[in-house]
């Protein structure tokens, strides 16, 4: 009889502890990540599954097709810089509901990134990032600005970032803009 | 080109006026056909913005035969040589070597079904580029005066531009290749008379000044100046600039501004010269890139209209206009449908000493609404800029004729760094010729680090035209009448920034004047972040 009852109580203090640990803890910190720029406004997006999260500006385009427009939305929490990035990328490259109008070509999927010791992040994206592009400087200004700013306004340990397609790098996404380096954060493209 | 085959010629010109009359087909301006005989025109059968010419009309001026094979391919011969044609293709095969045309032969089966068989229209540039490879004699096709040269003439191409300094103005006259001329006057007309066979030339209106009240051409190859009432006197002469020989006429004005002394002066002033005195204009040479190009279609409407095609049109348009307007001379990054990588586009502009590059694109965008004309500059960041000064010197290389000789370099992919404040006075001038004549979109100026700009090593700009994605605008973008406009506006803005470079130069105070020549540049590879 004791030792039942020694079971059923390491029990309870077990699933306490598990349920502390998957879904109190990450709950609790959930609001206030470390390393990004937490906003407490409510997300418009489809409601991520039960996990740590965070809230992160997001870029998309602005009524008057003329500019990006920042919306916060919530993200899965990754630890460390790399893994936070990733899921922000995977969000940011998310197709979205109308009216929402992203600025990614349709089918982009994020290959890998990383993130090299001065700040510059690597993001490689599947080809559908230049090959379903529209064309037009001016979107193709959007597109990539979308990505750079997407990780530099969330991460501050992320100063500059490159695309890269399938690996490699490229000279441009339609034509147009450079892609050959690292691109600082720019918001003069953001309402 | 034997008295034969242009009694044949007149034929074939005599039948193709005939057979094109019962028709609705549209005519474009007829080509005249130039031989050490005469010229003689002949027409031009106009389909969507492609201009053909009857095969059979040729394979009577060029003694060719023309038979078809059960395939449907037409094979063409000329003395034993043989260019392939396939219906449907826009290709022509010479001796196997394969020579794109601007589109594929037509079979143009309307009005002639008396005759039988296939009557084949092919493009004009099938003379240019397929015919020309098998002809005994030279064929020289242009398109913008509508000559078509056949044999060795002397055909110079001659583009007149006038400029008003003052009270006085100048005419400038370059001629490539080089002709020799000779300038006289005869009561109120100035009379040129160039040492060659023909010219080609597009004469300019010219601004009603009171100095020159037009230019005409007296064929064969004399120009006559129609001098104006405030005309006095007039001072020519010639040098060779490259390939071109160049006249300048300085023309001067009567003295009408009178002084208020009520005692008439005996004698007229002698004409004030010094005032025409003028340095050498600051734009020689332009390149306009036509965006995109080959596989690379650029943005498309949901017209089907093509960015690529598009800017192709206008910067041929342009082309045309500014060697006409500015007698300079005007560079195509590329002339075809061919994808020009993007460095390849800024060699030539930097490898041919343009003063200028104008990249012609068509926007798109999601927004549907999206709307109106933009021009960008390049843009760098700070680390950039510091490291294309840091890269500034000078080194002492040899030369092939022996010898050393002191070059500046500077980064290839930073050479528009020293030039973006000029770009954007030529962005602000571009946009001030727009408002009221191209609707403008809301951001009209804006920087961006655009690939094609960075390495032009002079003052460069990318005019977006407008989105190609507004239904509206792609309509407007491919009509005759607002490309007319837009490149009107362009070559304004041409010769406002010319201006704005002509002060520069005399006025060293300002910032960039008496800028040392634009150095050579070298590949490299810039490794920090830009903007």
């Amino acid at each position: 009889m004791r030792r039942d009852l020694a079971v059923a109580g390491f029990m309870i203090v077990a699933g306490v502890l598990a349920w502390l640990l998957f879904f109190g803890l990450p709950r609790w910190y959930g609001d206030v990540p470390a390393g990004t720029r937490a906003v407490a406004a409510p997300s418009a997006t489809t409601p991520l599954p039960p996990g740590r999260k965070i809230k992160a500006r997001l870029f998309y385009v602005a009524d008057d097709g003329l500019r990006l427009a920042a919306a916060e939305r919530d993200v899965p929490f990754g630890e460390g810089t790399v893994e936070q990035a990733k899921e922000i990328i995977n969000v940011q490259i998310a197709p979205v509901a109308e009216p929402t109008l992203s600025a990614v070509p349709p089918g982009t999927q994020l290959r890998s990134l990383f993130v090299g010791e001065h700040g510059d992040a690597y993001v490689n994206l599947s080809r559908e990032f230049s090959s379903a592009h529209q064309g037009g400087s001016l979107n193709e200004l959007l597109t990539v600005y979308t990505i750079v700013n997407a990780l530099t306004v969330n991460l501050p340990a992320v100063t500059s970032v490159q695309v890269l397609i399938e690996g490699k790098e490229v000279d441009t996404l339609a034509g147009h803009i450079d892609l050959r380096r690292p691109l600082a954060e720019n918001l003069a493209w953001v309402q | 080109m034997t008295f034969r085959s242009l009694a044949l010629f007149s034929l074939a010109v005599c039948s193709l006026f005939a057979g094109l009359a019962g028709q609705s087909v549209p005519s474009s301006s007829p080509i005249t056909l130039l031989t050490k005989e005469g010229r003689r025109p002949s027409q031009v059968t106009l389909v969507g913005d492609q201009e053909f010419v009857a095969l059979d009309e040729l394979a009577a001026i060029f003694q060719l035969t023309v038979r078809e094979d059960s395939l449907g391919a037409i094979t063409v011969s000329y003395k034993g040589k043989t260019i392939v044609l396939t219906p449907d293709q826009a290709l022509a095969s010479i001796s196997g070597r394969l020579v794109s045309l601007p589109a594929a032969p037509l079979d143009d089966a309307r009005g002639r079904a008396g005759r039988g068989g296939h009557h084949w229209l092919v493009p004009v540039e099938f003379v240019s580029r397929a015919l020309a490879l098998v002809y005994d004699a030279r064929l020289d096709l242009r398109k913008a005066s509508r000559l078509l040269i056949a044999g060795d003439l002397r055909v110079p191409r001659v583009t007149i531009r006038y400029e008003p300094f003052g009270t006085a103005g100048r005419l400038t006259i370059d001629a490539t290749p080089r002709a020799g001329s000779t300038v006289s006057q005869e009561n109120d007309k100035l009379s040129i008379k160039f040492d060659a066979d023909a010219l080609d030339v597009v004469v300019p209106q010219v601004p009603s000044q009171g100095l020159v009240q037009g230019v005409h051409i007296v064929e064969p190859v004399s120009l006559v100046v129609d001098l104006g009432p405030r005309f006095a006197a007039f001072r020519a002469s010639t040098q060779p600039i490259d390939a071109s020989s160049r006249l300048t006429i300085d023309l001067v004005a009567t003295q009408t501004e009178a002084s208020p002394s009520p005692t008439p002066s005996p004698a007229p002033p002698p004409p004030d010269l010094s005032a025409v005195n003028q340095p050498t204009p600051s734009i020689r040479t332009m390149a306009i890139d036509p965006g995109h190009g080959g596989e690379d279609d650029g943005a498309k409407g949901r017209g089907g209209t093509k960015e690529k095609d598009l800017t192709l049109a206008v910067a041929r348009r342009l082309k045309a206009a500014l060697e006409n307007r500015l007698g300079i001379r005007v560079l195509l990054t590329r002339d075809e449908d061919k994808n020009i990588p993007l460095d390849d586009r800024a060699a030539l502009a930097n490898n041919n000493k343009a003063d200028v590059l104008l990249s012609l694109h068509a926007n798109a965008s999601l927004r549907p609404g999206t709307s109106g004309a933009s021009i960008f500059v390049a843009a760098f960041d700070k680390a950039a800029e510091d490291q294309a000064r840091a890269s500034l010197g000078t080194e002492r290389l040899p030369t092939f004729a022996g010898g050393v000789r002191d070059v500046e370099l500077l980064v290839w992919d930073l050479a528009q760094i020293r030039h973006v404040d000029q770009s954007a006075e030529l962005a602000r001038i571009i946009e001030q010729q727009f408002r009221d004549r191209v609707p403008l979109s809301p951001r009209v100026i804006d920087r961006a680090p655009l690939r094609v700009l960075e390495s032009a090593n002079m003052p460069a700009v990318l005019v977006e035209m407008g989105y190609l994605t507004n239904a509206e605008q792609e309509r407007q973008l491919t009509g005759n009448e607002f490309q007319n406009t837009l490149v009107q506006a362009l070559v304004e803005a041409a010769l406002r920034f010319r201006d704005y470079l002509d002060a520069q130069q005399h006025s060293p105070t300002v910032d960039g004047a008496a800028a040392p020549k634009p150095p050579d540049v070298r590949p490299a590879k810039a490794g920090s972040p830009h903007q």
